[in-house]
């Protein structure tokens, strides 16, 4: 077996690559900054414009730190998700978690408007949009896990979850149908998926929460590996299935809710990285999976914010559509190459 | 009756079934460390509802079990995986554990809440790799493997759990002649020398005459254990199936088909 000595090496690479990423991703953005001041004003000396330190330490600093939480946290909970639901294709947007986000998004950012005939959303902090989202994935999860426990067929559940996607997506165009455009604007933009525009005490805020869903993630691994054999197998070694269900399903509530709720629903992160780390390292051991899933799927975030910057412009586009035009495709090419995925 | 002292399991005027449907009842047994047990029976009778029952998989509709001389529902989850280890028919979920890798989770209950393996660990991982003949497989996936290897794989990672009773469903289906007796053989050497108890289901008649020590026939009705060579004697084989079908012959230990 590998025991978790043979994958130091690819560890350190991992988190050199993570490093280059970060330095990458904070040199880059809309104002040009050279890459000798960035360095200097990381360290602290004084660089040549003001702005720039300001720009650096207020804007991407900030941006940097959610788009590791947000990309390592989202794949973590496509890992747990794989494993409790024994399905390769699981993730936190094809079984409807997103949408679950999104439906508690939209009827706070568009509900409460229409409902109590308010049209100024300034008062609606962004915590309760952050509870808003939790709650409406944390529903969808609890859903498909009933599901679930009934209907062992894996493809069926994908199907459902595909279909709870759809309702609550019809859901939402209800909602947008009959809401004010100003309010229409702000669920769009969320729906866009972003890592800035977070303050520093939204990114702590998510950082606390994506740091609890690993703790509980962390707990789960003897769980998580027993599940690997099936859930009589679990069961025989002594595995409490209802405990370490509900460890596992509110470590990826928290992580997938959590971070739909700040940074939007962003697609094909959970579902693909769990897949692309397996090609380095070929393991199903989660001691060494869940560390190593977080780590790539920062990195993936990180390049994906930098491409979504377009170095040097004015314009951003939305993340949600680079991680869709990159993850789709790896999709693709992992199904037609391995021609059957497995877990 | 067996000394209290050396019992492994023990079984009493139990009923298993699901619900309120009874599948099978008056099931009694009795098993000592070291011995190879089998469970015939045609299909449906409730061979598999028995062994799960036994496992704590579903609870029982009457009558005891004792492990150890302990009420089999007074163990807790985790106690009970350093009593009984089981080999199911269902295959493992994920395929893409390496041989070793799926060894290994036998160790789960001795080991502490992150899973470190300690040297009598990994000393139980080798022992078992050794006794099934998987060291030169080790490093492959499991999705690779034989029906006959996987099937190794899995009874080695009962052993690996190190439990004083192994129960197996059906461990001989899907597989040829040749490696049927294989993993019948490795289970009586399992428990001659290791003093492990292995109660399994099976098939296999003929065979389990030849390798059990201990037999039990569900027929519905009286359940009759024992012996193999008792139980012949008794010819109970004779009323397992419709005799006009096929007939057990007391001399040879088999059945044959009525020409």
């Amino acid at each position: 077996m590998h025991t978790p000595k043979s994958y130091r090496f690819s560890f350190v690479l991992i988190f050199v690559a993570l490093l280059l990423a970060w330095l990458l991703n904070i040199s880059s953005g809309s104002v040009a900054i050279p890459f000798g001041a960035t360095l200097s004003s990381l360290f602290g000396r004084p660089v040549d414009i003001a702005s720039w330190q300001y720009i650096i330490w207020e804007y991407r600093i900030p941006k940097a730190f959610t788009a590791i939480l947000v990309g390592g946290g989202l794949s973590l909970s496509g890992l747990l998700m794989q494993t409790l639901f024994r399905n390769p294709l699981a993730g936190p947007f094809v079984l409807g978690i997103s949408s679950g986000a999104s439906l508690g998004a939209a009827l706070l950012l568009m509900g409460t408007s229409l409902l109590t005939g308010l049209t100024s959303i300034a008062f609606l902090s962004d915590i309760s949009l952050a509870i808003a989202a939790s709650v409406g994935s944390f529903l969808v999860l609890l859903v498909v896990m009933l599901v679930a426990q009934r209907i062992k067929d894996t493809m069926a559940l994908l199907i459902i979850g595909l279909m709870f996607g759809s309702i609550t997506s019809a859901l939402v165009s209800v909602l947008a149908y009959f809401s004010s455009a100003e309010s229409l604007q702000r669920f769009i933009f969320w729906s866009f998926g972003s890592v800035g525009d977070l303050s520093s005490e939204q990114v702590l805020l998510l950082g606390g929460i994506v740091l609890l869903g690993t703790l509980l993630s962390i707990l789960s691994i003897k769980a998580l590996n027993a599940f690997l054999l099936g859930e009589n197998y679990a069961l025989s070694l002594g595995v409490s299935l209802k405990k370490s269900r509900l460890l596992i399903i509110i470590a990826t509530g928290l992580l997938a809710g959590g971070i739909t709720a700040f940074a939007g629903p962003i697609a094909f992160v959970g579902l693909a990285v769990p897949h692309l780390t397996r090609q380095i390292f070929d393991t199903m051991e989660h001691r060494i999976l869940i560390p190593a899933v977080f780590l790539y799927g920062a990195i993936l975030m990180l390049l994906c914010d930098t491409l979504a910057q377009l170095p040097n412009t004015a314009n951003v586009l939305p993340i949600n559509a680079i991680t869709s035009l990159v993850g789709a495709p790896v999709v693709i090419w992992l199904l037609v190459r391995k021609r059957k995925m497995m877990f | 009756m067996a000394e209290p002292k050396n019992s492994i399991i023990e079984v009493k005027a139990l009923a298993v079934g699901y619900g309120s449907k009874v599948v099978a009842k008056n099931i009694n047994l009795s098993l000592e460390p070291s011995v190879l047990c089998g469970i015939v029976g045609v299909n449906g009778i409730g061979k598999s509802t028995l062994l799960r029952t036994l496992a704590n998989f579903q609870p029982k509709l009457g009558g005891e079990i004792e492990i150890q001389n302990k009420s089999l529902e007074k163990y807790t989850p985790s106690d009970l995986a350093q009593k009984l280890s089981v080999v199911l028919t269902e295959q493992p979920t994920s395929k893409n554990l390496t041989v070793q890798e799926l060894i290994t989770l036998g160790r789960q209950p001795y080991t502490n809440w992150i899973g470190t393996l300690t040297s009598a660990d990994k000393m139980h991982i080798q022992k078992s790799m050794e006794a099934f003949l998987l060291e030169e497989l080790r490093n492959t996936k499991c999705h690779e493997l034989s029906d006959g290897q996987l099937q190794r794989v899995l009874i080695a990672r009962a052993m690996a759990q190190d439990t004083p009773l192994i129960l197996l469903d059906e461990p001989t289906t899907h597989l040829d002649l040749y490696h049927k007796v294989q993993i019948l053989k490795l289970l009586q050497q399992l428990a001659h020398k290791s003093q492990k108890t292995i109660v399994f289901t099976t098939h296999e008649i003929d065979l389990a005459i030849q390798l059990c020590d201990k037999i039990l026939i569900l027929d519905g009705d009286t359940n009759p254990f024992g012996d193999p060579c008792e139980l012949i004697e008794q010819k109970h084989f004779e009323q397992l199936f419709p005799s006009e079908m096929v007939q057990f012959d007391t001399k040879t230990g088999s059945f044959k088909v009525n020409k």
